[in-house]
């Protein structure tokens, strides 16, 4: 057990490489009640996260999630990046209030919940901090979507079964009112379930003992994050941090710097995302890939023909793959894929390659 | 067969005929480690000092020195180990043993943990 941001959390229940391919293979649930989880609710909360998410808000249809930056304006770069978040917009209100839901990073909670209440508008909108009297439990690989179908009515099992990725439903889990989205941090299909604290142990244990017979393992941070880096995803403070780029490290696709019908959106920081998305970024991340098993860790000095070019991001073995891989921050001119480099892991060069990104795609990706 | 003692770090270590000691790590600390990835072994003929590190086992979650139980120098190492390091689960104190080290005061020993109180440490 560690101390994750203030959270007591198991890094491993069993063995990270068991509960990784476990994931990989059938299905894995990860107790994720440590990140953020706000509500957003009002008749001005369209156009309030439309003025600060570095993602398209105003076209967002009920029942669809999106990945998103949130940004301040403030640094040497004229833009901070706060964090990476979901919004995802809910069912309205019965009376017809539009209400959203956002997940951010656990570490960031705090910095991204006053920095919106700095933003809150007079009137018109609220915010509300429900990480605490929700959990959020991430069900996770080919199995994942069967076994929380198990747990819920016909009606539920059908929406849920056919929700899209990034789409969102309510149903009833295990007899409890979730909030259940097609999303998840592991390269695989799955779900994550936001269900009241009161309820979290009770559907725990009856996604656990649906899994069971289907080779379920509760999975820890270990091998949350061995499956976020196979599948190439970003983590907040690691490949991902305050003055970065997001254009340099991938995260193009979390950008909407104009609005859908043409010209550009008004957001903190948007016209220093502008000037970083036309100029060339010094340093890209880029996938290392290992002949041996043995990782590279954060920090890790990459080295080209004697040339010090940048630093490993996150590393560790691959257990899909059975060698390290590492992210990595590297110069422009030697993030080709096919380049030669060596990592200096504990003083001593480890052969590596830069490769493609994601490590990990899942055998056949639905639609 | 002569008693085996325990580092508080885990190490065992174990007199021999002909006055050398055998080292390894315990049970408890590689079920502790699990995943185990990769071993850097010492270089035959280095002296090392009680407690100072002699080599490294890394696991998916993270490296840990191996630390020398007892002063000497380092006579022989388990080859064969780090291409095989299921055996450390499998044989910790048989043919999971690290290295072999000729012991500069075999009386340094003494100040270890015996079975008893090492199997109460990890208990606790």
């Amino acid at each position: 057990m560690v101390d994750f941001a203030g959270w007591w959390m198991p890094v491993q229940y069993s063995s990270i490489v068991d509960e990784h391919l476990a994931t990989r293979q059938a299905v894995g649930m990860f107790d994720v009640s440590h990140m953020g989880r706000l509500a957003i609710e009002g008749p001005a909360a369209h156009g309030w996260l439309e003025s600060l998410l570095t993602r398209r808000v105003a076209d967002i249809a009920v029942g669809q999630a999106r990945y998103t930056l949130v940004t301040s304006d403030e640094g040497p770069n004229g833009v901070t990046i706060l964090d990476d978040a979901l919004i995802t917009r809910e069912a309205d209100a019965a009376d017809g209030t539009p209400r959203f839901a956002m997940v951010v990073n656990a570490s960031n909670r705090d910095r991204v919940v006053a920095w919106l209440r700095s933003k809150l508008p007079a009137a018109g909108l609220l915010l509300t901090d429900r990480t605490a009297d929700t959990a959020m439990i991430a069900v996770q690989g080919p199995l994942a979507v069967a076994t929380v179908c198990v747990l819920c009515g016909d009606d539920d099992a059908g929406r849920i079964s056919g929700l899209g990725n990034y789409r969102a439903t309510r149903a009833f889990v295990a007899g409890q009112p979730a909030a259940v989205s097609r999303t998840g941090y592991t390269g695989e299909d799955g779900v994550e379930v936001v269900v009241p604290a009161a309820a979290a142990a009770d559907v725990w244990q009856a996604i656990h003992d649906a899994g069971a017979s289907r080779g379920l393992k509760p999975c820890g941070l270990g091998a949350r994050d061995t499956l976020r880096l196979e599948a190439g995803m970003p983590l907040y403070g690691h490949e991902l941090v305050a003055s970065s780029d997001p254009f340099a490290i991938g995260l193009g696709l979390a950008m909407n710097l104009d609005a859908a019908a043409g010209g550009p959106r008004q957001f903190p920081g948007r016209d220093a995302l502008a000037r970083m998305k036309a100029a060339q970024p010094a340093r890209v991340r880029v996938g290392l890939a290992f002949e041996s098993k043995r990782a590279a860790r954060e920090g890790s000095p990459v080295v080209v023909a004697g040339r010090d070019v940048g630093s490993v991001t996150s590393g560790s073995l691959a257990p899909s793959l059975g060698h390290a891989v590492a992210m990595a921050l590297l110069d422009r001119e030697v993030a080709a894929v096919g380049t030669s480099a060596d990592v200096l892991v504990r003083d001593v060069p480890q052969a590596a390659k830069v490769v493609p990104l994601p490590f990990y795609k899942r055998p056949s990706p639905r639609g | 067969m002569a008693e085996m003692k325990f580092a508080k770090s885990h190490e065992w270590v174990r007199p021999e005929a002909g006055g050398l000691a055998t080292v390894g790590i315990s049970k408890y600390a590689v079920e502790a480690l699990t995943d185990l990835v990769f071993m850097q072994l010492p270089p035959v003929g280095r002296k090392v000092k009680a407690g100072e590190s002699l080599g490294e086992i890394e696991s998916v979650k993270a490296v840990s020195d191996i630390y020398a139980p007892v002063s000497g120098e380092i006579v022989e190492v388990n080859a064969a180990l780090p291409n095989q390091l299921d055996t450390l689960g499998s044989d910790p104190y048989g043919a999971g043993w690290i290295v072999r080290i000729k012991p500069d005061d075999p009386a340094e020993m003494s100040g270890l943990l015996d079975q008893t109180a090492y199997d109460a440490l990890v208990k606790s």
